[in-house]
């Protein structure tokens, strides 16, 4: 008996695994449905469904580089404090020191793939018009992944404290600013006030929401590493569970109807 | 061309560049290897006009992929430093094909005027671009401008900056992705024109169509996939490392101050438009937009797979926004907006003193002043008159601007609804009809307003600093 078929007849194996290796048609089956990870697919499919040329398969790496970026994340923030004082120095140390500060190039990069393949499902879940019912729902549910990709990718930036990062989020935060009614320099802010004083002002308006501050700073820096370390990918995964499902339940993988 | 620092800064080649282009062409020559060996197996010939022989069209591709090696050993070889002025293939700095290309994308309207008829021009020619050798010639004739153009400093300082090696990716992969796109469109297109409407629909997607077992299928490929891609993010962890300037300074600002990259289509639209809109009224319309397309679009067919003829209408309003719209901003915002927001060539120097004349003007000054001048008068008030005063000028003041967006928002889509777009009306509903038209015209209301700045120099329709209320 081989040491290979020794473990897969183990109890422990068993345990895990619960039927033999998939070697024969019925076992292929059987693994899609015992195995966790495995039975968000469905056992079969349509062969065209999967062509690589049909699908670009630019979901899936999309869905793969998000658990790049959690495990990598996670990995530097054993390394990184959001604070004014270490922020710059902890990047620093993990490009000149830290061993394996490799995985912030990998977590950089990594968020600049996502953002285009992002897109770039979009743009072939349009083409193929997959949009169409029954899927309405669940494209809606892709723009909302859309916007949060984006929202973590533009909270990631300004984590490294460095002059690329803060001037970005400055340029890119100036416009909550001029939100209508909501911002103290958009428009009709002055409808909202109380008495002649305005309760819209730098102060207490729709930017200093998103900054915790009236400029970019040290509150900035903690309210933007909560939100891309905890919030957004809570709803990110949350939506992405949702996304599954709904392609499993609204007829599967594309096809032509 | 010297590359000692201290006389020349700006060196336009250095060992290191001529070795990383050297690469980059044995690169593109394997591709061409193969692609040879594909024309070879392919066995077409054609006749030679003057030499009246018949030669294998792969004796082409093997003379071109032939000169390619040449070319990349020449270039990882070529490490002298006191040859490299000498060095043969370099783009003349200032010379016919830097002016002429900086020419063209240096300014806003030809800039825009070449995207959109690009987009136009793909849609038109398909038929002629799907060929797989038309194909592969663009696709060689982008790296050669790239690697070219590589041997210009000015031009290395842009697109050879980290952050914006994504951007050069993402244009290789909407390119080729929308060229297979269309590659698969027209021969469905072409299926379906002859189809008889009997049996299954009779396009690519359902050739061979069996059920396949998702374990090992699907499976495997996935792991495949993972596995390229973490090579992929590794190998370029090694080669390009993640950017970090200096310690951020609130007191230092850089110039120019971009938004990343992802963001600045919206940072280009703030030329044409006030914060409040670009950045906070077009991106909600955008997403809303985006969000809708499913419940506008009343085509049911075209579900499933690429096709273009059934669903023209949809597939260019995408495309529009997606390539001229979208990412073409962003191309133009990453590298052609330097300094003072103005706008350099690719092998332009980022001159921080280079002038742009700027004398816009408001709508309700050509009306009042230029246009009707003699008829009226500018509709003014002082800072001691009533607010109902100041209020009622302001608004007789901004009479043509409310004019022409009432039109464009308000009597534009009934207008639309009985005349081109009556069918549309007919198949979609009242409301549904309006939806669509309003998103249209918030679409089409980007490039409108750029028309009216290079035309007339147009700055605001509406012209309300009071109340900051710009449009």
């Amino acid at each position: 008996m081989s040491v290979g078929d020794y473990i897969r007849g183990s109890q422990i194996w068993k345990s895990i695994f619960r039927h033999p290796a998939p070697y024969d048609r019925r076992n292929r089956v059987v693994v899609m449905l015992t195995n966790f990870f495995l039975h968000l697919h469905p056992v079969s499919v349509k062969q065209q469904g999967i062509a690589l040329s049909y699908t670009w398969c630019m979901g899936g790496i999309t869905f793969f580089l998000f658990l790049v970026e959690t495990i990598t994340g996670v990995l530097l923030m054993f390394y990184y404090r959001p604070t004014l004082e270490w922020a710059y120095q902890d990047i620093l140390a993990l490009r000149d020191v830290t061993t394996l500060g490799i995985m912030r190039e990998i977590h950089r990069w990594g968020a600049h793939a996502m953002v285009i393949t992002v897109w770039l499902h979009m743009y072939r879940v349009f083409l193929t018009g997959s949009y169409k019912p029954p899927r309405e729902f669940n494209w809606v549910v892709g723009v909302l992944l859309l916007v949060l990709t984006l929202l973590l990718s533009f909270t990631g930036y300004l984590l490294p404290w460095d002059q690329l990062a803060i001037w970005a989020i400055t340029v890119g935060s100036n416009m909550a600013r001029a939100t209508p009614v909501l911002g103290h320099e958009g428009p009709g802010f002055q409808l909202l006030n109380l008495g002649g004083y305005d309760l819209i002002t730098s102060g207490s308006d729709a930017r200093f929401l998103l900054l915790g501050s009236r400029f970019v700073g040290e509150e900035t820096l903690n309210r933007f590493y909560i939100l891309h370390c905890v919030a957004i990918p809570l709803a990110a995964a949350g939506l992405i569970a949702i996304h599954f499902w709904r392609i499993r339940k609204d007829g599967g993988i594309s096809q032509p109807l | 061309m010297q590359v000692d620092p201290f006389i020349d800064p700006h060196p336009n080649l250095t060992p290191a560049v001529l070795q990383g282009l050297g690469w980059l062409y044995l690169v593109l020559c394997a591709m061409n290897l193969w692609w040879t060996i594909r024309v070879y197996r392919e066995d077409k010939h054609v006749m030679v006009p003057v030499l009246n022989i018949e030669l294998p069209r792969a004796t082409f591709w093997a003379l071109y992929t032939s000169a390619l090696m040449i070319v990349g050993f020449m270039h990882v070889s070529w490490t002298n430093e006191d040859y490299i002025d000498r060095f043969p293939l370099v783009l003349e700095p200032g010379g016919p094909f830097q002016t002429a290309i900086d020419f063209v994308v240096a300014n806003p309207v030809t800039y825009f005027m070449i995207s959109i008829s690009g987009t136009i021009a793909v849609l038109w020619f398909r038929k002629f671009l799907v060929q797989p050798t038309v194909g592969w010639i663009l696709l060689n004739a982008a790296v050669l401008f790239q690697a070219l153009s590589m041997t210009d400093y000015d031009f290395r300082q842009i697109v050879g900056k980290p952050d914006n090696v994504p951007i050069v990716a993402l244009l290789y992969l909407v390119g080729g992705f929308t060229w297979l796109y269309f590659y698969k469109a027209v021969e469905n297109d072409r299926r379906l024109a002859e189809w008889d409407g009997e049996g299954p629909i009779p396009v690519l997607e359902n050739d061979e169509n069996e059920k396949v077992l998702v374990w090992p299928d699907l499976v495997y490929s996935e792991l495949i996939c993972m596995i390229a891609i973490t090579t992929l993010l590794i190998v370029w962890g090694i080669v390009l490392e993640a950017p970090l300037e200096e310690p951020a300074s609130s007191a230092k600002t850089p110039n120019p101050s971009k938004a990343p990259w992802y963001f600045l289509g919206l940072q280009e639209m703030l030329v044409y438009y006030d914060p409040w809109l670009a950045g906070v009224v077009f991106p909600t319309m955008i997403l809303g937009g985006l969000m809708a397309i499913p419940y506008i679009d009343f085509n049911r067919i075209g579900n499933g797979y690429y096709v273009f003829r059934q669903r023209a209408f949809s597939i260019i309003t995408f495309l529009v926004g997606f390539i001229t719209l979208w990412v073409a901003m962003i191309v133009l915002g990453t590298f052609l907006r330097g300094p003072n927001w103005n706008i350099f060539g690719i092998y332009e120097y980022w001159d921080v003193h280079k002038l742009e004349a700027l004398n816009n003007v408001m709508l309700s000054e050509l009306f009042y002043l230029d246009w009707f001048g003699q008829f009226f008068d500018m509709p003014s008030y002082g800072n001691d008159d009533p607010m109902g005063k100041k209020v009622s000028m302001i608004l007789l003041r901004e009479l043509p601007g409310f004019a022409v967006i009432g039109i464009y928002f308000v009597a534009l889509p009934p207008l639309l609804a009985i005349t081109c777009l009556r069918t549309f009306y007919q198949r979609m509903g009242y409301l549904r009809f309006m939806v669509f038209t309003q998103l249209l015209l918030w679409m089409a209301a980007l490039p409108l307003k750029m028309v009216l700045r290079w035309a007339l120099n147009l700055k605001y329709l509406v012209n309300i600093p009071e109340y900051f209320f710009n449009i």
